[in-house]
């Protein structure tokens, strides 16, 4: 009943999106503004619609229907309820129907928007964005539909949506259950995260195409979906960085981020997102990049859908399990598609894209802007090389070759670093002309004391070369950041003669983009301390351990006190628990309790670290195995992982940073450059 | 002028992205391989970083808890996705190979905690260098199990 409803709202949601697809081309080539309202009406209908139909899966998930094969995939009775409603996404049909729904939502919410002197871009953004929900609800309605149930035929369980001839329902007593490592409150609201950036994406790109289909190719696009690409952005950094978190926390390899084919296919589109933000800047205030930023846009959009595709198509393994599914080829066809009709529309707009002044200074702000994307664009290609090299290699040599995490390190540390030191320059550049005698009066001061900083290092810390490398840049850039933040303070404390930390709060809130921008930059230094903390410190011993022994590491010692196991019948669940006491430099700290869960149904083990957190490191146990008669011995695995808790810190700066950056403001008054020649179409819109 | 200037620099940066690409390439990559693989192409994937997956022999599984030592044989089974999918799917491929002696063995070595899901007919993926003794060094085990959770579709036993 409720899987027939859900399935008919599905049908009827295509139905909706393809009549608001048709009328919006009509209405677009005729001109018709009643065909245009019909077909917005139209797209307005898919997001109540797809919520019903989201409504029943959730319904049956949250029910126990084991006669529906999604709820039997990723469901079981033991599951807590807010666990049966986020499995939702924990299996392909439904995380798909989640990105359509999301998609429905975002377009709902971009079409009801005051269009006024932007009509015309109305219609092609609703095509684009009805295209996109078609090739995803198609995806549901005919190859991964979440509500296809079991059926009894011939003595035989078939899968398929309605009653086969002589067939008769079959209810299987249990579901398999969301795979325990899913389990996880991190892995909750990851998955819905990283669908929230890539989907947010899909809405800057409409208007991207639109703005080429129209003609009308000034940045006119670009403003409107400018916090559409920031809080795109944000979801999808956060994504990734609650995806981290989860590693962390539950995967027990000491780490948060293994190169994983499925973590890249989140970061590319975040690397292309990332260079988008910074080179839409040089658009808006030079009318320079406009080719590039459409390139970009349109890249990211690509990703977005490759992305979603190796997250769920299962052509990659990785520790991301999921089946072998026939909609992978589906996916690779539509996104070639999109990308060459995109790119046809840049080529056939191309003459109209022309730049309106000339770069003519290497040592611009615009040009350093210019290196930026190239540096991330570089990243891009390594990561896409590596992840494509398994089925390259096997399709042109026969031979398949895997890059691993050393491939990934070792070809974008020297872009990272890179990257790092034009984030100490470039805010220090002038728009137009900068030379290298203007710069270097703004920076030696900083670098000066970078310097010092880095040899007192090598002195006291550490001498690889690579870590004093990185604490120089990230030293460099704090110090260059900080100072951009009091000069301009001062400047302001002294005009407006307000004390300085008024003035630092106003200039602050005057230009929110360039400070949030500021304050990601110093985010972003923080969680780099906590990347090289962990890539080039980390060491780890492990030792089988009887009751009272001891293991040693980096100054801190480990005794095994006791250990326990006992099962949860009603969450099918065993828990086996150890308790170890941590001493440093002989002063007892407090204990640590590492354990595994087995979960039955499953036969499935989550290792959960037993982790103390400081500013200086991580102390992080993993109880390996056990002797299961005897509890006498143990075996465990011990990390510490410097400085890494400054990821963490730095993650939550980097919040407040893109949210500040985000935050709509009333003062109209920025983009002193090129405000009287846009002064007829203000961005008062957005 | 500043238009060479540009292009130069462009180049320069594509010059070092691609050597930073081939070097590392080359520096790191992994060859995938079945055991039949490793055994026909003998001494010449000796010392080279290998992925190598095959099926675990349950009965040749030794460990020593006190210097974590831990050996195990395992038999060929194909790299094949659909290959596997062909014969039955891979809980029945990783059984045949088990139990047919005519298979391709190789010894595996590892030095560390026992993984839990090591035991009979699990699917393991390990990565390291082949030594000239035939042993295979692996610093790293993947294990996978065809368990109830890859069932697509419930046995109709279960619901007597």
């Amino acid at each position: 009943m409720f899987a027939e409803f859900g399935y008919g709202i599905l049908v009827v949601s295509f139905l909706v999106a393809m009549y608001s697809l048709i009328a919006a081309v009509y209405g677009a080539i005729e001109k018709s503004a009643a065909m245009v309202e019909s077909s917005r009406r139209a797209m307005l209908l898919t997001f109540p619609l797809l919520s019903l139909s989201a409504a029943a899966l959730v319904y049956l998930l949250v029910n126990n229907h084991f006669e529906v094969a999604f709820v039997y995939e990723v469901t079981s009775r033991s599951m807590p309820t807010y666990l049966k409603v986020t499995a939702w996404w924990g299996g392909q049909a439904g995380s798909l129907l989640f990105w359509a729904w999301l998609l429905a939502a975002f377009t709902s919410a971009v079409t009801i928007r005051k269009w006024e002197r932007d009509i015309e871009f109305l219609p092609w953004v609703i095509v684009v964005n009805s295209i996109t929900l078609l090739f995803f609800l198609g995806m549901v309605v005919f190859y991964e539909n979440p509500f296809t149930r079991f059926w009894l035929v011939g003595g035989s369980v078939e899968p398929h949506m309605f009653a086969p001839l002589n067939a008769t329902l079959f209810a299987a007593p249990d579901g398999n259950g969301l795979n325990p490592l899913l389990r996880h409150p991190g892995m909750v609201i990851h998955p819905p995260m990283l669908y929230l950036g890539f989907v947010a994406y899909v809405i800057p790109y409409s208007f991207a195409m639109a703005a080429l289909i129209t003609g009308r190719t000034d940045d006119r696009w670009i403003r409107l979906t400018r916090r559409w690409s920031l809080w795109a952005w944000l979801f999808l950094s956060f994504g990734l960085v609650l995806g981290g978190r989860w590693a962390y926390d539950v995967l027990g390899w000491g780490g948060y981020w293994g190169w994983d084919p499925v973590e890249i296919a989140a970061f590319m589109p975040w690397l292309t997102g990332t260079a988008f933000l910074h080179s839409v800047m040089i658009q808006e205030k030079r009318g320079l990049f406009k080719h590039w930023n459409m390139i970009l846009v349109i890249l990211t959009y690509s990703l977005v859908i490759f992305g979603t595709f190796l997250t769920r198509s299962g052509v990659l393994s990785s520790v991301h399990a999921f089946a072998n599914s026939p909609i992978g080829p589906f996916f690779m066809a539509f996104v070639s598609l999109t990308l060459v009709v995109s790119i046809a529309l840049v080529i056939w707009r191309w003459p109209i894209l022309q730049g309106e002044t000339e770069m003519n200074s290497m040592l611009s702000r615009e040009a350093l802007f210019l290196l930026n994307n190239l540096l991330f664009m570089s990243v891009l290609v390594v990561c896409f090389w590596g992840v494509v090299s398994p089925l390259a290699s096997e399709l042109f040599t026969n031979q398949k070759v895997t890059l691993g995490p050393p491939f990934y390190e070792r070809a974008t540390a020297p872009i990272f670093a890179a990257l790092m030191f034009l984030m100490g320059v470039a805010p220090l550049s002038a728009w137009g002309h900068s030379t290298i005698q203007t710069l270097g009066r703004a920076i030696w001061k900083s670098a000066l004391a970078a310097l010092v900083l880095t040899v007192i290092l090598f002195i006291t810390y550490t001498q690889n070369y690579i870590a004093l490398i990185g604490f120089f840049l990230i030293a460099l850039v704090l110090l260059v950041t900080l100072q951009e933040f009091w000069r301009a303070a001062r400047a302001r404390q002294r005009a407006q003669s307000e004390n300085f930390f008024t003035a630092l709060t106003r200039l602050m809130g005057r230009n929110r983009r360039r400070y949030g921008g500021y304050i990601i930059h110093i985010s972003m230094m923080l969680m780099a301390i906590g990347i090289l903390g962990i890539e080039i410190f980390q060491t780890e011993t492990q030792g089988a351990l009887a009751q009272g022994e001891q293991l040693n590491i980096e100054g801190y010692t480990v005794e095994y006190r006791e250990l326990a196991s006992w099962p949860d019948e009603g969450e099918g669940v065993n828990y086996t628990r150890a308790v170890v006491d941590v001493y440093e430099n002989g002063i007892y700290l407090g204990e640590l309790t590492p354990r595994i869960d087995y979960y039955f149904d499953s036969q499935q083990n989550m290792t959960i670290p037993g982790n103390r957190s400081t500013l200086k490191d991580d102390l992080y146990v993993l109880l390996v195995d056990w002797e299961p008669v005897s509890n006498a011995g143990a075996t465990f695995k011990i990390y510490v992982n410097p400085l890494v808790n400054w990821m963490w810190i730095g993650s939550l700066l980097f919040f407040i940073g893109v949210i500040f950056a985000a935050w709509p403001d009333r003062d109209p008054a920025e983009e002193p450059v090129r405000a009287a020649r846009k002064a007829h179409q203000s961005s008062a819109a957005d | 002028m500043q238009r060479t200037k540009f292009f130069l620099g462009g180049a320069l940066i594509l010059a070092a992205v691609v050597y930073l690409l081939v070097s590392s390439t080359q520096a790191s990559a992994e060859y995938f391989m079945t055991v039949d693989e490793v055994k026909a192409k003998g001494d010449s994937v000796v010392g080279k970083s290998l992925r190598l997956s095959g099926a675990v022999l349950g009965d040749t599984i030794q460990y020593d808890s006190e210097t974590l030592e831990l050996t195990f044989d395992i038999a060929h089974v194909s790299g094949d996705n659909a290959d596997i999918e062909a014969q039955g799917g891979l809980a029945e491929v990783l059984y045949q190979a088990v139990n047919d002696p005519t298979r391709e063995r190789i010894t595996i070595h590892y030095v560390g905690a026992k993984p839990d899901l090591l035991r009979s007919e699990a699917q393991a993926i390990l990565t390291g260098k082949l030594s000239e003794d035939g042993v295979f060094y692996a610093d790293e085990i993947l294990l996978k199990c065809p368990t109830k959770y890859e069932e697509a579709v419930p046995e109709q036993a279960a619901a007597k």
